[in-house]
Parts: structure tokens; sequence; C-alpha cells
């Protein structure tokens, strides 16, 4: 079994049912970590796995986890919530995920909140992914109907209650602490860290955010170990990654393939190369709130560690392709107006900077750019950089920006000289 | 401790503070707008940046928010940093993109922050070419203007509104750079602190409304340290003046009493002193029976006659006036022909408070205290309509019992978001025991609704339960049982209980249920306070002072023999019923009134003399707690506004007597206060003396930038006048003298070398947030005695039993309208309560009244019209109407009403 996450999934057949997923090899997870397992050993063998974080930060996520505090006198309720908020541009993995396997979602839900002795499990869910959200409110209907969720599940003395919260949509809910707030009802505005949510989180319980695909991959670990799960990989970083392409290119889509596979091989051989008029320029790998990459990179293992060291980040895995027929000022502009309006507003140098670099950019699409116009948006790639802002939004916002600045300045200085984008 | 180095320079701190906190405290200059001393840190301007070091080695250093890391020890950072610097003239260059170029005319110009600000981190160079956004102003109701399109978005205004005052008519709305602070529509914000919003707005989106009608810019307005006229908490003000008028006030810090905020009813009720009805020349009743203006000669003549017969005079003092006028009024009439001024009830009272606090075993609290109090049980009170502050202090108490878990998970106290990301909804043991609805009970753990004779019982029940010595009360129901036990428990196990009482419902038992449970915890060795509330700035002065009541003025009048009543800033008609007040002021053939204001008093003298407000006087006040404050004369003027134990020392003197001669300063009857009245000892500690000087020069009233400063009187003279002199107090009139820092009980002015706002307030305290640079002003004449045993009161009333034909009928207050001084103010009487009657639901179904019927009201031979409101937290058998609103006059309650 080499595709662990959507060995399931055939969308001309549409998800399981209960009866079925479990004939396919379904909560045999769950039943193994309930019946054989103790809550730390479940962590242990994630931890042992390598598995990290999907979402984008690529933590790992059995470390986490081994923040929660355990034992008699933790505090309860504890809170294990699945951020299923995916509203990353060019994100849709999770989407195929819980529309297509929702009791994959809701067995990973069982064991992780297993393994940190969760009470309450909330599925954050963007409001727009009605599919997903009709789909898994049938897996847990039916799972409920099973006892496999409630009180003293498989006779075990641990309870586990679950539920779907639509989200009322605004991106920053994808940030963890943010998404805290937005269930707790207040303002979705990032929370300081320290505290963290293992520790105090969502009502100021021990809370464990993690993403779908992360999620996902648990009920696996348990069944075929931490061994199997790096072996899947071709390289440090383990296990199976679900990439996307969308873009310029012949058959844009989703694959799960070992983690680390290259760039070339996505691109080239599952995405079928570029469309017969355009050329490949550049990519960014991981969702919006990530650098560009370029040609010398075509060969790049797509895994977390090889992606930091040539300047990016793998993020979410679903990368959005930079053709030599479209204005990469103008695909910039197109993102950074999306930040912009996205930002929560906490802060000063994103709540004011973006709208700034928004309307450079603007400009300089529309023929009015000025010389010291770069110089301002370098300004902001770096005065917007980790540290300087109250969360990770604003230093993911510039780094398109910055390594567009990199990669395609002449493109910039272009509009400036001729006071048009060159592409219209 | 812990020690930081900061440029190479290394500084002895306080760990348990951040380093922002740390590095003002030091004098360094960090330029900052979210964080404030009262709400602590959330890291949202970035405006603090610095570099931090990890080590020696360290020579990169990351930029880290001054404000959102704590002071501890090796801490290593730079802010001087060219890196930091230039971040931090970013982020002013952000908030400037949208700002409007609009300070000259501006109200916050000349103290404004975000000015200060700019001009500290450089930012000069217009870069941004776009539009600005704009925004729809609110109305917010007359005492704050919004101006939307200045705001930066600091959130300091939603997180006082909400988080620290607990008003949930304003808040934040929208998302990314189209945040909007407001309300969810046009209206009055109904927060009774929203004029904090003013000074807690680093830039002009809050201003004050009402300085607004008489606009004049921080460096033009003269200014003196005053108090708080408007209620018994005594909250230290400043007050502002230009060409004669008071033009705003401001809130004084100090650690012990107010802190950094001020009521509404404080900071907008000033307007009294610039009223109509002002008392500015002497007036004597002419033979047609009118009452006209007189020249000072005239009065002063006539008053040398009346006044040489001095046996034959009596006086009445007042709970408004000062120390020293109600002292040289007793000292002239003598002891046994003086009376306080106070009601009969609230003498009675008064004198109950203060046995209580002086004979122990528990003390009065400060502010201070009462904020840092963990559990709190209230006994009769209306807290925010009858001592505002202490509301927003109370509030703040909440807080305190949850914070240890904010301890155990190691979350310094000052990172307010994490801080409330633990806390959550907690909040500590709050009890409220009152008559109807209060406006705390949103953070009360129980509420009791109950006639005041059932809130003294509920009292002595917990008393009883903590300790056993405390007599038992026979009857209790088992609901109330109950109750009494979980208030117990509750305050048994804080370490910081207060108990909260007060004089405003005319009950005597409450006063004492309330010092049994107080004593009856002291036991334990805890840190027990009681706070009882008193209505007005002298109230505990005058009760200190000691002296009958009006009531006994009245009712000895006759057997007195006298002829001559001297009354001192005093309507005898909010004291006592119509019928004897009137009867009383006709047996005297002179009736001699030295006020400010007229009013149904002042009609019916025969002499009146101008009385100065806090404007134009000065003097010293007592508040609740057994503090005395100095407040200071704000401005010169040239009326005939003295205070009024100046006109009896003139007119006495002109009469031959001698009692007053050496007074010709404050000093001396602060003096003679202090040889002469053992309970007013110390009182002379409050504040400085006239003489006090710093290099030979007093202290200036005026900033250096004051404009005008030869051309202010030039339309009486051509030539440059001489200064006016101020024999009372340590300052000039002017903007010679000194106006470096000064000692705290004479701060004038928060000004600073390039803090030009309120901010600068850090360069004059010892410790931001605690006390002042010298220590906190006034003193303290109240302490418990150490050793004594407490005999537990004993008077147990019976059950409340209603009245068929009958309602008891207590006193409702209102923060805006109850207050005598206030209500002058046109804004204030645009918030002011109309008269009602509230009663119970069911209390009106048997009387098949709907809100708004206008029933006959009958009270103690008066007959009103009052609509109906109907409430379900007022007990059977129980009716509450509003004092002291217009429409309520000769309205004194509590007393029995037929409807």
């Amino acid at each position: 079994m080499n595709k662990p996450l959507t060995k399931n999934i055939d969308p001309k057949r549409g998800p399981l049912n209960l009866k079925d997923y479990e004939k396919a090899g379904g909560y045999q997870g769950m039943e193994k970590a309930l019946k054989e397992m103790q809550p730390g050993d479940v962590t242990k063998v994630v931890k042992d796995s390598g598995l990290r974080g999907r979402g984008g930060a690529g933590f790992p996520t059995g470390v986490k986890w081994g923040f929660v505090p355990m034992g008699d006198n933790a505090p309860h309720p504890k809170y294990l919530i699945c951020n299923a908020d995916e509203m990353e541009p060019g994100t849709y993995k999770d989407r195929l995920l819980m529309e297509q396997d929702p009791h994959l979602l809701v067995e990973s839900m069982i064991v992780s909140g297993y393994a940190m002795q969760a009470d309450i499990g909330y599925i954050f869910l963007r409001a727009e992914y009605a599919e997903a959200e009709k789909a898994l409110r049938k897996a847990i209907a039916e799972v409920y109907g099973k006892k496999y969720l409630g009180g003293n599940i498989l006779g075990t003395n641990w309870s586990f209650e679950l539920y779907i919260h639509t989200s009322a949509g605004r991106y920053i809910c994808g940030e963890e602490t943010a998404l805290l707030n937005a269930l707790e009802g207040k303002r979705a505005i990032p929370r300081a860290k320290p505290p963290f949510p293992p520790v105090v989180g969502l009502f100021g319980k021990p809370t464990i955010v993690n993403n779908v695909e992360t999620l996902c991959s648990v009920p696996h670990i348990v069944n075929n170990g931490a061994i199997w799960y790096k072996d899947l990989s071709k390289t440090d970083d383990a296990g199976t990654k679900i990439y996307g392409v969308s873009g310029k290119v012949k058959k844009p889509g989703l694959w799960e393939l070992p983690m680390g596979t290259t760039m070339r091989e996505i691109i080239e051989e599952h995405a079928g190369g570029m469309q017969d008029d355009v050329k490949f320029r550049g990519v960014i790998p991981g969702g919006a709130s990530t650098d560009f990459l370029v040609e010398e990179h075509y060969d790049l293992p797509m895994d977390y560690n090889e992606v930091q060291k040539a300047g990016s980040r793998l993020g979410t895995g679903t990368m959005i392709i930079l053709d030599d027929q479209t204005c990469p000022v103008g695909m910039v502009h197109s993102l950074e107006k999306f930040f912009a309006r996205e930002s929560c507003g906490f802060c000063t140098p994103c709540r004011d900077g973006l709208p700034w670099v928004e309307k450079i950019l603007r400009a300089l699409e529309e023929g009015e750019g000025r010389e010291d116009d770069i110089a301002t948006l370098e300004m902001h790639g770096k005065f917007l950089g980790p540290g300087n802002t109250f969360c990770a939004f604003a230093p993911g916002a510039v780094e398109p920006l910055q390594s567009a600045i990199k990669y395609f300045r002449d493109d910039f200085q272009r509009h400036i000289n001729q006071k048009r984008c060159p592409w219209r | 401790m812990a020690t930081i180095y900061v440029d190479g320079k290394t500084y002895e701190v306080n760990h348990v503070n951040n380093l922002l906190h740390e590095c003002l405290q030091k004098g360094i200059d960090i330029p900052y707008f979210c964080w404030h001393p009262a709400m602590g840190s959330v890291g949202s301007c970035r405006q603090c940046a610095v570099k931090q070091y990890k080590d020696e080695n360290d020579a990169t250093g990351q930029i880290v928010m001054s404000c959102m890391v704590p002071a501890t020890d090796g801490t290593k950072i730079s802010v001087d940093d060219p890196e930091a610097a230039a971040f931090r003239k970013s982020v002013i260059e952000w908030l400037m993109t949208n700002h409007p170029h609009d300070c000259p005319i501006c109200d916050e110009g000349g103290e404004c922050h975000l000015q200060d600000m700019t001009v500290m981190t450089g930012h000069a160079y217009r870069r941004f070419r776009f539009k600005k956004k704009t925004y729809i102003n609110q109305y917010l109701g007359p005492l704050i203007n919004h101006e939307m399109n200045r705001c930066i978005q600091c959130y300091r205004c939603v997180r006082f509104y909400k988080d620290y005052a607990h008003g949930d008519d304003f808040d934040v709305f929208g998302a990314h750079n189209h945040v909007y602070f407001g309300r969810h529509e046009d209206g009055v914000l109904q927060n009774e602190f929203s004029g904090n919003l003013v000074e807690v707005c680093p830039t002009g989106v809050f201003t004050d409304k009402t300085l607004k009608q008489h606009y004049t810019r921080k460096w033009d307005m003269t200014t003196a340290p005053s108090i708080c006229t408007h209620c018994g908490v005594g909250c230290n003000t400043i007050g502002a003046e230009r060409y004669g008028g008071v033009r705003r006030i401001l809130n004084r810090y100090n650690g012990q009493v107010n802190g950094y905020f001020l009521c509404d009813r404080g900071r907008y009720g000033y307007d009294y002193v610039n009223s109509a009805h002002r008392i500015r020349t002497p007036m004597r009743r002419k033979s047609n029976g009118e009452l006209g203006t007189a020249s000072k000669d005239d009065v002063i003549g006539n008053l040398k006659n009346i006044l040489a017969r001095k046996k034959k005079v009596i006086g009445i003092g007042s709970p408004r006036a000062s120390v020293e006028s109600n002292f040289a009024l007793k000292k002239f009439v003598g002891a046994d022909k003086y009376y306080t001024g106070l009601s009969d009830t609230a003498s009675k009272l008064v004198e109950q408070v203060i046995g209580i606090l002086k004979n122990g075993p528990v003390r009065s609290p400060s502010l201070k205290d009462i904020r840092e109090s963990d559990a709190v049980f209230i006994l009769g009170e209306d807290v925010t309509n009858t001592a505002p502050m202490m509301a927003l202090a109370l509030r703040q108490s909440v807080r305190q019992a949850p914070l240890k878990l904010v301890d155990m998970v190691k979350i310094p106290r000052w990172h307010e978001y994490a801080v409330q990301d633990v806390i959550q909804q907690r909040k500590g043991p709050f009890f409220i025991a009152g008559v109807a609805g209060t406006k705390l009970d949103d953070i009360a753990t129980r509420t009791y609704y109950a006639e005041p004779d059932d809130i003294a019982r509920l009292g002595y029940a917990v008393a009883h339960l903590l300790d056993n010595n405390a007599p038992a009360v026979k009857k209790l129901d088992e609901e109330i049982r109950q109750l009494a036990e979980e208030i117990a428990q509750a305050l048994s196990k804080a370490e910081r209980p207060l108990i909260v009482s007060g004089i405003s419902l005319g009950s005597e038992v409450i006063i004492h249920a309330a010092a049994n449970v107080a004593a009856s915890l002291s036991k334990e060795q805890k840190r027990t306070n009681i706070s009882y509330i008193v209505p007005e700035a002298n109230t505990m002065g005058v009760g200190l002072l000691g002296g009958g009541s009006v009531g006994d003025a009245i009712r000895s009048a006759r057997e007195k023999k006298a002829d001559t009543v001297i009354i001192f800033e005093n309507d005898l008609y909010r004291r006592a019923n119509k019928e004897s007040v009137d009867t009383f002021l006709k047996q005297f053939e002179n009736v001699i009134v030295i006020d400010y204001l007229k009013n149904n008093t002042t009609e019916k003298a025969t002499v009146v003399l101008p009385a100065g407000t806090f404007g134009e006087t000065g003097g010293t006040f007592v508040n609740y707690e057994g503090r005395a404050q100095r407040y200071f004369q704000v401005y010169y003027q040239k009326d005939e506004l003295k205070e009024s134990w100046r006109w009896l020392r003139e007119a006495t003197m002109a009469a031959g007597h001698n009692d007053f001669k050496e007074w010709d300063n404050l000093d001396a009857v602060v003096g003679a206060v202090n040889r002469e009245a053992a309970a007013l000892r110390n009182i002379n500690v409050a504040a400085p003396t006239s003489r006090f000087s710093i290099s030979g020069m007093k202290m200036s009233r005026s900033s250096a930038r004051y404009s005008g400063r030869t051309a202010i009187r030039a339309h009486e003279n051509v030539h440059e006048q001489k200064p006016p002199d101020d024999p009372d107090a340590p300052f000039t009139f002017t903007m010679e003298g000194f106006s470096g820092l000064k000692p705290p009980a004479l701060n004038n002015l928060f000004w600073a070398p390039r803090w030009n706002s309120v901010q600068s307030l850090t360069r004059f305290q010892e410790e931001i947030g605690g006390p002042l640079r010298g220590g906190d002003p006034g003193v303290r004449l109240i302490e418990p005695p150490g050793n004594i045993s407490f005999s537990f009161f004993t008077d147990i009333p019976a059950a409340f039993e209603k009245r068929d034909d009958e309602f008891y009928t207590v006193p409702v207050y209102h923060i805006f309208g109850s207050d005598e001084l206030s209500i002058q103010a046109s804004w204030i009487q645009e918030l002011t309560a109309k008269p009602y009657i509230l009663l119970n639901r069911r209390d009106a179904e048997t009387k098949k009244l709907n809100a708004g019927d206008e029933p006959d009201v009958q009270l103690s031979g008066v007959t009103l019209k009052l609509p109906v409101k109907i409430s379900d937290a007022i007990p059977q058998g129980v009716a509450g109407m509003p004092v002291g609103i217009p429409g309520m006059d000769n309205v004194l309650l509590p007393g029995w009403v037929k409807i």
C-alpha cells in the first residue's frame, strides 16, 4: 500500500459508507489503538514515524502532541481540532480527502483524540466546502450509530464527542490560534505564543490543532508502524504527500506521491507537462504564501528540508505554475490583493503594509509605476518578515513578492520603464 | 530583580515587567501605541521594536517587540540599532498612509501621542502616493467626538471600553485595513467611563466634545491639581482654564486612588463653574424685599453689625465645602452651634461609619486596594451610580482570583491577551445584595434583591457563619441561609476580601451588618477591607469635624434663640423637607448664605456672598477612605469669589472679632485645623505649604508655551502688569515659575520633553503603574487601632413585611442627575434620567399599572405624578424613585409611599 491517504478514493464512485470503509480495512487503526495501545504509545509511534504537519508549517506532529498535559491531573476537557479551513489559494488537497473519504478523517480524529485523551473534537471546516460537510456529517452520524464516537468507545473508559464547525470564512482562521478565537466566538485574530495551544488552547484548555492531511496519516501509521511510514518516502521526510499542480499544465490535479518526489516528475509525469504554447518560468510550490522557485530548481525533491534549502517552503505541496505568457507582476498583484484583503487588521505592518504593496503592484500593472517602487516593495519584503509582525501571515504574504523581485526583477523594471504591463 | 543591557549600558530592573515598561522606567525613550500600563501588552502596533541579541557572540540580533518580551536577567537589547530604528520609522510611515494631515485643526494637536511618536521615530517624508481611506464618523453622545479618519488602529479604545470597563456597546468591526472602532450604530455611549477614550486614544479619534465648545490648546490652558467634586471617592483631577472659565477636566494620576481613569461625571461635570446660575457678586435683600446686587463694602458693613453679636449666630456647614471653611464656621459659632449640613440620616450614618473605621478592626481601602481585592460582598449600594470610580475598581477585582491560574502557567500578568486566553470567562467571587438591579450585576457571582432590612439580615447571617460570636439571625429562609453560606465560604477562602457598603439607602442596620461581616473575617489575619460609600466630596471631612445635622439645627433653633444663621455652600432643601426648612429660615432675622450657585436656599437669604468653586479657590476634602486631599485654585479671577472661610474672616474682622486675624492664607487655616481638630490631625501633610519653592521659584500654573503672556490682560492696562500673587498656594498664576518635576501633590500638568501627551506620565511615576515620584499624594486620617476587641452589632431587624396599601420606597441613584453640581452642565442634563417610580412586575400587575402609566404618588404630604417603570429585580412591596434629579425636588427617601 503506497497510497494510504487516497487508496479508497474513486471520484466516479464517491465516498465509501461505513460498512464499505470497514470492509476496505477502515477503523482497524482505531481498534488497534484503543484496544492494544496506551495513549502514550500512539503518540510515540506518530513521533517515531516522522510525520510533519501538512498544513504548511511542517512541525513534527508527535512532538506537538507530546506537549499536551497527560495523566489524572491534566485539565479537561481537552480538545482535538481538525483544521479543515483550507483557504490557501491554489490548495484543494484537504477538500479531496474530506469529500471522497470522510471516514478516514473521522477515524483519524478518533485515533488522534485517543492519543491525547481528548474529550471533544471539532472539525473546523471552510464554509464553502458544502460537499465535504455533507459527507462528513453523514459519516459522523454513521459512526455515532456504531458507537465509535460518544461514551466509552469500544468498551474503554474513554469518551469522545465530534462536532463539525463550519467557519464564517476568513483566510486567517487557518492560523491555528486565530482558529481558536473564531471557534470561541471571538474575532479571528491570532493569539500570542506562548502560551501554546497544547497547554492553553480552546477555552483555555489543552488543545491540538492538526491539518486534515496530517491527521489522515495517523490511522495508517498506527496500523503499519513508523518504519513502514518512513519507508514510503524517497527522502528523510517521511510518508506520502498529496501534491497538486495548477497553472497552464496539460493535466492539472492532485496526486498522492512519495514525499520527496521531484518537481520535474510531478509536473512532467503527473501533470502532463506544460501546455504546448507556453514555457515554464517559475512555481510557487506550496500555496500562495511561499517563495517562487524557478527552472534551476526543477529537479528538487519536494520535501520540507529540500525546499527550505532552496529558499522556499513546501507549504501545502500544491504548486501554482507561472508561465512565460503570464505577467509575474500581475500574478503577484493578484496574490497580494488577496492577502491585503485577508489580513485580520490586528498588527500595523500587515494591515497597512500589504495594501501599500497591493497599490504599488496595481500601479505597475496600470503603467503608473515609479522608479523607487521596487525599493519600497523590497522594504516591505524585509520589514514584513518573521518576528516583525504578530503572526506568520504577513511573512507568508511577502514570500512570493520578495522572490518574484529576486527572480523577475527585469519584468518589474520593464513595467516602470515602459509605463505599461508588457503582457497586455 | 534582573540585570539587562540596553545599548551597552547596564540596568537593574524588575524581571516581572516587560522590556518596554522597564526601559521607559529608566528614562529610555521607546515609542509605543498599544501598550498601556493599566491594560498591559498585546503586541498589535509593533511600534516598540528593538533589537534583541541572544548573547555576547550574537552580532546580528533579531527584532522583537519590547512590550512582549519579559525583562529577564541577562537580556541584551539595542534601541538605537539602525535596523530597529528603521523599522520603527516604517511603522509610523504605515500608520501615516491613512492618517489625515489635519493636525492644525485637530483637537488633539499639541498633546498628541502620534505626533510625539512621529517626531521620535523621524518619519517626515511621505512616500505613499495613493488615496487615504475615509470613514463615516458616528454620533456617540454629547461627551465624545468621533473622527475615525484619524484612527491608527492601536485597539486601545476597545480594550479599555470592553475589556477594562466591561462596556458592551462599543467594539471593533470589520477587518484588514478597514477595521472600525465605534458602536454598532450611532448613539450615546452607554458606559459610565467612556470619557477615558479621550485620554486612552493616542490621537484625535476620540476627543472631548465639551472642550470643543470652548476649545483651547493644551499649552494655552492654566492648570492646577484638583479633586473631583462630584462624589465621595475623591478622584484626582486637573482643572484647566482659559479666559476665566474651566475648559476641561483631565485625569490626574494617583496610584492609590483613581490611577489612570475618571468617570464621566467627574470628567464632564465641571460646567457648573461656568454656569449662568453662578453667584458672582455679593447680594443683599433690599427694602423692597428683593435680593439685589450690592457692593462688597455695603455687605460687609451690614454683616459687621450682625456678627458683632456672635452669641446669636448659628452656622451650617456643608459636605461640599472644604474642611477649612467648615472648620472656620465651627470655630466662629462654637461647636454647639455648628451643624455639618448633612441630613439627619446622613449625619447619623456617617457618624456610625467613622466610628466603625476608627475603632477597627478593619481598614478602609484605597481604590488600588479595591482593584486588588479577590472576593467582594456589596451590601446595599449601586456602586456605579453612587461612587462610579469605585465600581470601575471593583470590576478589576474579579480578575484577581483567576489570575492565580495565569501565574500557574507562568504567563506574565502584563501579557494581556494571553492572560485573557487563560482566564476566559472566569470571575472571582463577587456578591451583590441590593434593592434593585445594579450596573455591576454582569460581573456578580450571585445577586440578591431585597428590602434594606433583608439585606442587613443576609449580612448578619454571613457574619455569623464566619464567626460564631457574631449574632445569629432568627427565622432565616433556607434559600437565604444557603446564599449566606456561599458568600461566607467565598469570603473566607479569599486572601483580600472586601466588604462594600454605604449610606445611600439610609439604612443603619446595613452598615452594622457590613461591619459584622468585615470584623468576623478579620480574625483570620486576612487583609480584609471595608469600604463605606459616602455621597459628597467632603462628607467624611465634615463627619470627622463633627457636629449636628441640618435636622438638629432645625429642631434646636428656637431654644438656641439665634437670630442669625450662616450657611456655607449648602442648599438645605436637599437635606430636609421643604416645610421644615421654610419654617426654619423664617425664624432668622439674618440668613447669610455663602455659595457659588443660586438655589432654593440662596433665594431665602438676606445676604449672599459669592463663594469660589474648585476653579477659584483651594482647600482640602476628605474622601470615603478617610484620605485628606488638597485641591488648588485653578485660575486667578478678579470677581469677589472667595473661600467661604475668607469671607467669614473678612466679615468677622470687620465686626471686631480677632479669631481669624492670623489667617492671612490657607496655610494658617490648615495649621489651625491640624492643631485644634483632633480627628483631622495630619491634614497639613496632604500638600506642601504656600511657601514651598524650588530654586526660589513657585510652581507655574501655565505652561512655558502659554500664548498671550503679556497680552491677556491688556484690555485692562496696556502696561505689563505684575502677575497676581497667590497667598494660598505654592503656585504662580502665570507661566513664570518652576515647571519641572514637582512634588506629587502639585502635579498640574503631565508634560515632559519629547512627550507632549498624557503618555508623559511615565516620567512622573516612581514606578510605572505604581506610585508617583515622591509618593502618591493625600494623607489617610483614619487607621484602625492595633489590638482591639470589636463588639459585634446586634440590631438584627425582623424580616421585611410588605404592606397592602403602601410601598417602602428607596432612593435610586443616577450617575447623571443625582449629583447637585454636575447636573448644571447642559451635556449632563441631556443624559439625566427623567422622574419615575420603579415597581416590581407583580406589584404593578396587582395595581393594574403598565409601564409608562402615571399614577399619583404620595409621600410625606407631597403628591407627584410619576411614570411607572417595571423591574423584576426590585422586591415586592418595595418601590424605587430617583433622587436629586429635576422634578424630584423635596423628595426625601427612604419612606413609605402610597400609589
